[in-house]
């Protein structure tokens, strides 16, 4: 159960042969790379071309809101291996931003905490992206479809 | 108490901190809120009446009618946009 923030890149096939190394419980392993992409689309349509973000952090308080999310998931399913890595800086289109990996005995529930912690973490983590466009510098503005995807593991949560 | 501004927020006040000693009649986040408009203009404009912003004390995300108590640390920031 790890959370790391860092301005450096990650190598992902490294992190995902650590984190199950030696375990040999884990059935499946879901995972999530986030990518800087080139083409911003909203709405259906391509807007401004993005060239380079900058993310910037709450150093202390986003450790803290990645680990209390990760203890949420382990809460809610039965999980051998979870690894949160983001970054924060100038990144630029095609770098790698966040991998977030759940390794558990069974593939459904490796599935959906690995789909859980991703909604949470784009509403619940305090990350805030700087857009480099032709255009100049914009802050990218909260998406409803990210909060409405956040909200329904709410709603789940309050079935259970 | 340290105040925290983050993202644009911080861009529009002009700057990334600053120790502030509220009068005593600041209780909670959102008499803070109202005591540090008066600071300035760029505050103002930031932290303006129906403005999207959070707020967190001592690092955990908090409502505006919480009270501030004993806190070392409030921040203020737009909505997350991480991931």
């Amino acid at each position: 159960m790890t959370v790391r923030v860092q301005e450096s890149d990650f190598d992902t096939g490294a992190e995902l042969d650590a984190l199950t190394k030696g375990n040999k419980k884990i059935g499946g392993l879901a995972v999530f790379v986030g990518l800087v992409r080139e083409l911003h689309v909203r709405e259906g349509y391509h807007r401004d071309r993005v060239d380079a973000l900058t993310l910037e952090h709450y150093p202390g308080m986003t450790e803290t809101a990645l680990q209390e999310m990760e203890a949420e998931a382990c809460r809610r399913w039965p999980l051998e291996a979870t690894l949160i890595v983001h970054r924060y800086g100038r990144l630029e289109a095609g770098d790698r931003i966040v991998l977030v990996a759940v390794g558990s005995p069974h593939r459904e529930a490796a599935f959906e905490a690995c789909e859980f912690l991703v909604d949470w973490l784009k509403t619940k983590a305090p990350f805030w992206k700087l857009e480099e466009t032709p255009a100049g510098d914009k802050w990218v503005g909260a998406h409803e479809g990210d909060n409405k995807a956040a909200r329904r593991w709410e709603k789940k949560q309050n079935e259970n | 108490m340290k105040v925290k501004y983050f993202a644009w927020m911080k861009r529009t006040v002009g700057v990334a901190e600053e120790e502030v000693t509220p009068p005593a009649d600041v209780h909670t986040v959102g008499d803070l809120v109202a005591w540090l408009r008066g600071r300035s203009g760029g505050h103002a404009e930031a932290l303006a009446e129906g403005a999207a912003f959070g707020a967190a004390v001592d690092k955990r995300t908090v409502t505006m009618d919480v009270v501030i108590g004993n806190a070392s640390e409030v921040a203020f920031f737009p909505p997350f946009t991480g991931g």
